[in-house]
């Protein structure tokens, strides 16, 4: 199924006796493949509204992220919470869509400074396990009318309705960025640094940690943007500020800062690789600890970004479910790439406390009380 | 006139059963039920109306929150959260047959951690005291709601409140991390926590705006973030409030990210001048913009500032060169509403509008403020477009205040109608249910409905907000 706008999809959903697998540009898979009619949404597409004065932008949510980027540039804006492109890593084809984006609430490696995808959006109108059309929030920046079921949808993967349009803040481009690199430092020292870094007044971008680089060798990366002048001045004042860490290299290169930042965005060092890869969202300090554990039991392969808040795990195929060495933990697992057979067994979503399965579960059957929105996927 | 519903006479017959059971949970001198004394928590900052409570506890653990809300449960009576009872929308405006549950006793740090940039409070702790308890270390919590120095972490978590820097750092729930929630069956879930984003439904995001009416939020995990090196505004007076609105529209699309624009009209200028003396011009329109860095990235940006005004050709330009001169720029704009308050009664209003609609929306203002015969001042967050005109009225005048009522509620329907809502930052509570269909259709509401279903299903949580008394009716009966 294909609708070719919203009315569509509210009568598809609405008269539809199975349950519904729904996709937009299909490049980020996640969880055991639902049993079900596709229903695709990439012709919800549209910007339908931008005003850079306001810094809103209203969307269909089939509209492929790069239209997107491609209108915001043109006024030197972007979306600050930088969305990592999953294709890489998962090795697929096809165009990211915001509504993709919001239904995973994806961000990137300016999360740490700028939020969450969730922390974005402004509104959204999404289309029930009914068949009803819903909006919430609105296009403007403060709004505290009513419920905010904009940052219960964020996330939801799709599970509570389908998502027809998003309205969504951007914020200007910046003019310069730079990037601070150290070399060769242990894991704790590396998140050390970070931590000194993020708790500067400097207001840094990017803090990430790959143990082995690309030539092999630990790597800690930081990144300021800015007005020139203002990233001139950070880059010198941070520096002061690591050096104890060692010796600190900057990068000026805006090419290369770029392409140094995407390749953290989008985890390239597990890309061809094969094996299961894992996202851990953690208490920072935590992380260095819950390595060394997963690492005592299997052989895996790190990158640290939001300041070692977020740990990717690559481990061989076939390893199982990792959280039986992580806990304790403060924080969660998600299982972002496996093999079918893997998915099918091991629960995508970190398992939470009864109360909150009741809740959730409860929220589920107000909103799709027929259990037809990528069934059994969350849960 | 607002309407709330009668109180059960079967829930006021059982009052001395109530608090019998609730002294067996709280210690007797945190139940309080003397009509005397319970007559302190007959409004919040909403002072249109007023009603005594049936009891109020202030309990001093989640434990205890926990042990009360049990009763309340079983006892099947209403349940009035409160943090400091500073909402300016009757957010804890009680019913006689409900018990106040209020946390001002629970105020205690419980943990600061630098190295991963959050604190730990009981949500009782004040706004303010959470960056009091920081700012040593060069941190603060961003969300600064104009009563930070009096209102609780709970309702700001209640209210998702915002402040005068929202444009840089968010409102609430962007700097919410975790809280401790105590469902209105007293169990204690805890959601979110020191690490980013939820691992499956995100229920902190839905429960954080919610108005109490989801469950009591007992501590909270903050985001602290480290204090700008410095700060200082650039004052400009304008002949128009178009011209100023212009202004701020291009600053934006300059690229710049001030960390406040603040916008005044001409009587509100004057009310300032008269009162404080900040000096401000005697013009149709001002703008306070201020930026933070170090020294040189503050002249930069002022610099470019200056440039894209410069277009708008301003009446009077006041860079600020010292803390003092900073000081006396903003010594107007902070005593606003209490030179406003010299002159009148007024009430505060709170819509947001789309930055582009701001001229538009301002001639709408001034057109509505001639029909119904009352002043208005506009002073309010430009950046962000959250408008906050007061109507000045006399209190004393019961036709008045019905017109001032009426008048409100014009120009919060101009604020949807131009693409905004109700309200950027105050919440709903009682001031702006019955506006609610307004903006959300029946659909739209059912939808928030079914959440507190989920959470609440007898809905004894703050059961008269937010949605219209017809709307919820059948669900409260039930």
């Amino acid at each position: 199924m294909k609708p070719a706008d919203e009315t569509e999809l509210s009568e598809a959903v609405a008269s539809t006796l199975q349950p519904l697998a729904i996709t937009g540009g299909g490049t980020r898979p996640i969880g055991p493949s639902v049993a079900g009619k596709t229903l695709e949404v990439s012709s919800l597409a549209g910007i339908r509204r931008y005003e850079p004065e306001a810094l809103t932008l209203v969307a269909g949510a089939g509209t492929a992220l790069s239209d997107i980027d491609r209108v915001l540039a043109a006024e030197r804006q972007r979306l600050a919470f930088e969305p990592m492109d999953h294709r890489t890593l998962l090795g697929r084809q096809g165009e990211p869509t915001i509504g993709g984006t919001v239904a995973a609430n994806v961000s990137g490696s300016r999360r740490i400074q700028a939020g969450a995808c969730r922390d974005h959006l402004l509104g959204v109108r999404f289309v029930d396990g009914m068949g009803t059309v819903i909006k919430n929030g609105g296009r403007v920046m403060k709004n505290v009318t009513g419920y905010d079921l904009v940052r219960l949808l964020a996330g939801s993967f799709g599970t509570l309705g389908i998502l027809t349009e998003i309205a969504i803040k951007v914020l200007p481009d910046t003019e310069c960025k730079a990037g601070l690199l150290i070399h060769d430092l242990k894991t704790e020292e590396a998140i050390q640094a970070l931590s000194a870094a993020l708790q500067s007044p400097y207001e840094v971008t990017g803090a990430a940690h790959t143990p082995s680089g690309i030539d092999g060798h630990p790597v800690t990366m930081i990144r300021l943007e800015g007005f020139e002048e203002q990233v001139d001045y950070r880059t010198k004042q941070l520096k002061a500020v690591l050096s104890k860490f060692g010796e600190i290299q900057i990068e000026m290169n805006q090419e290369k800062v770029n392409a140094g930042w995407k390749w953290v965005r989008d985890v390239e060092t597990f890309k061809d690789r094969p094996g299961e890869v894992w996202k851990l969202s953690v208490k920072s300090s935590d992380g260095p600890k819950i390595v060394r554990r997963i690492q005592a039991e299997v052989d895996a392969d790190i990158l640290f970004d939001w300041g070692g808040a977020l740990i990717w795990v690559l481990v061989a195929a076939g390893t199982g479910d990792i959280r039986r060495y992580c806990e304790p933990m403060a924080g969660h697992a998600t299982l972002v790439r496996a093999s079918e057979s893997a998915r099918e067994q091991i629960p995508t979503f970190h398992p939470q406390g009864s109360l909150h399965q009741r809740l959730s579960d409860g929220i589920r059957r107000q909103f799709d009380p027929r259990q037809i929105l990528n069934p059994g996927l969350m849960n | 006139m607002l309407e709330m519903p009668a109180p059960s006479e079967e829930i006021l017959d059982r009052k001395s059963d109530i608090v019998r059971r609730l002294k067996e949970v709280a210690p007797e001198a945190t139940v309080i039920h003397d009509p005397d004394e319970t007559k302190a928590y007959e409004c919040d900052a909403f002072t249109v109306y007023t009603c005594s409570p049936l009891a109020v506890v202030l309990p001093s653990s989640t434990e205890e929150v926990a042990a009360v809300l049990k009763i309340c449960h079983e006892e099947s009576v209403p349940v009035i959260p409160r943090g400091s009872g500073t909402s300016l929308a009757g957010g804890a405006l009680p019913t006689a047959d409900s018990v106040i549950v209020g946390v001002s006793r629970m105020n205690e740090v419980l943990e600061t951690d630098y190295d991963n940039r959050f604190i730990r409070v009981q949500t009782g702790r004040t706004n303010l005291s959470v960056t009091a308890e920081v700012e040593g270390r060069g941190f603060f919590y961003a969300p600064d709601p104009s009563s930070q120095l009096a209102c609780a972490i709970a309702g700001n978590i209640a209210m998702n409140s915002g402040g005068a820097h929202c444009l840089k750092y968010g409102v609430t729930t962007n700097n919410l991390m975790g809280i401790r929630l105590v469902t209105i069956e007293g169990e204690i879930m805890d959601l979110g926590g020191p690490y980013l984003d939820a691992g499956g439904l995100d229920l902190m995001g839905i429960v954080c705006g919610s108005e109490g009416q989801l469950g009591i939020v007992t501590e909270a995990i903050l985001r602290i973030v480290p204090k700008p090196e410095g700060a200082r505004p650039v004052l400009f007076g304008f002949s128009s409030n178009e011209v100023a609105g212009a202004c701020v529209a291009d600053i934006i699309r300059a690229g710049i990210l001030p960390v406040a624009i603040e916008f005044m009209d001409r009587p509100c200028i004057r009310a300032c001048e008269d009162f404080v003396g900040a000096g401000y011009p005697d013009v149709e329109a001002l703008l306070i913009v201020e930026v933070e860095g170090a020294p040189s990235e503050i002249d930069m940006q002022l610099g470019l500032i200056k440039q894209v005004a410069a277009n708008h050709n301003p009446e009077t330009v006041q860079e600020s060169l010292s803390d003092e001169q900073s000081a006396r720029i903003w010594a107007g704009r902070k005593s606003a509403f209490g030179a406003m308050g010299r002159i009148a009664d007024y009430i505060c209003l709170d819509g947001t509008i789309p930055v582009s609609e701001l001229p538009r929306v301002l001639k709408g203002i001034s057109k509505l403020s001639e029909t119904y015969g009352l002043g208005v001042a506009n002073v309010f967050h430009a950046g962000d477009g959250n408008l906050h005109p007061l109507i000045l009225f006399d209190a004393n005048s019961e036709e008045e205040v019905k017109r001032c009522e009426e008048m409100g509620a014009e120009i919060l329907k101009l604020c949807v109608e131009s693409g905004g809502c109700l309200t950027g930052e105050h919440g709903v509570g009682v001031e702006k249910r019955d506006l609610m269909p307004c903006q959300y259709s029946e659909a739209d509401l059912e939808a928030q409905m079914r959440i507190k279903d989920v959470f609440d299903p007898n809905w004894l949580l703050n059961p008269t907000k937010i949605f219209p008394l017809h709307i919820s009716g059948e669900r409260r009966a039930a």
